[in-house]
């Protein structure tokens, strides 16, 4: 199926839960937060959270700015 | 006189409370527009800011993993992270940036709110800065919010229960100075929450001048990361800060037009 992460058209294999994405994007570990379809999932919910065709991912992290 | 009675008082024991977290630093600075990791570090530290903002944007996926990351040369154990809302032209998007921002920083609930209105000026739009407060503030938020330099507004920002206000000093990245002093006096007259310019201060006198007019703080980052020596200017701003502070504390004389001589005119033998 295809998703979109961070603006990006990805295929991934069915039935991947978004901690299995994190994973595969060798982000496991890294302070990062996640959103999709804009709405937030939370760390403790990422292992629980089903990705489905069409979904948009966004990954964020923190970076220099004022 | 004891030891302990001959050194007044002064900005280095003199702190600052902002949504019952206290800091000894009135210096909040940005991260952003430095060389490299390392200048951003040695800048920061030199600045001896408590307060680091941050932004918020899509991780590099498929690059380097071993990238460092800002938080790992500012480490919030260390630094009060301050996310912000930068590059935000509407409520959604500058809500859903401190929900991620939360999350990211394991349910710290400290930020920066600000609406931009307008690319070339970067000025706040103000009914979106508002609308996003309200709903930030609902949610749990403890909102600093950036806004023009309005005492109405200022006051409304504050009665909504934002818990800072920063009004700018002049544009974002200008280092224009204080353009509007008298405004900015107003708003802290009238202010019963800690109010810090933000935006605007171009040099060490700017942010000795804003904190003369008592500001609680002021929050900058191009003034220090655009300077040729950032660290040495992180240094300068440290110390205007401070001097601006004390001399706030002292309370300065009253300026007059004609000279008064400070030698005694008595005792005159020519």
């Amino acid at each position: 199926m295809q998703i979109t992460i961070n603006g990006e058209a990805t295929e991934i294999p069915d039935d991947l839960y978004m901690s299995a994405l994190i994973d595969r994007l060798g982000l496991t570990g890294r302070r990062i937060a996640v959103e999709v379809n804009q709405e937030l999932v939370p760390r403790s919910r990422l292992d629980a959270h089903p990705l489905h065709d069409g979904d948009r991912v966004e990954i964020i992290h923190a970076v220099g700015g004022g | 006189m004891p030891q302990d009675q001959a050194i007044p008082a002064g900005a280095a024991t003199d702190g600052f409370t902002v949504a019952g977290r206290s800091f000894r630093s009135r210096l909040l600075v940005g991260t952003g527009k430095y060389k490299d990791m390392d200048e951003t570090a040695r800048a920061i530290d030199a600045s001896g800011a408590e307060i680091v903002t941050v932004a918020v944007r899509r991780s590099n996926i498929g690059q380097s993993a071993e990238e460092p990351n800002i938080l790992d040369v500012l480490p919030p154990e260390r630094y009060t992270i301050l996310p912000n809302t930068a590059g935000c032209y509407d409520v959604d998007s500058a809500v859903r940036t401190c929900h991620l921002a939360r999350e990211l920083l394991d349910g710290h609930n400290l930020v920066k709110l600000e609406v931009l209105g307008d690319q070339k000026t970067l000025f706040p739009d103000m009914l979106q800065t508002i609308e996003a407060a309200r709903v930030l503030i609902k949610d749990g938020f403890d909102v600093m919010v950036y806004t023009n330099d309005d005492p109405i507004i200022a006051k409304q920002l504050e009665d909504l229960g934002c818990c800072a206000v920063m009004p700018l000093a002049a544009p974002i990245g200008s280092g224009l100075g204080i353009r509007n002093p008298l405004n900015i006096l107003t708003i802290v007259e009238n202010a019963s929450v800690p109010i810090l310019v933000d935006a605007g201060v171009g040099t060490a006198s700017d942010a000795a001048v804003a904190m003369e007019l008592g500001c609680d703080g002021v929050l900058m980052n191009t003034a220090i990361a655009a300077a040729k020596d950032p660290v040495l200017m992180a240094s300068a701003m440290r110390k205007g800060i401070e001097a601006g502070r004390e001399a706030y504390l002292a309370g300065r004389m009253l300026a007059k037009r004609f000279a008064s001589a400070s030698s005694p005119i008595e005792g005159t033998f020519f």
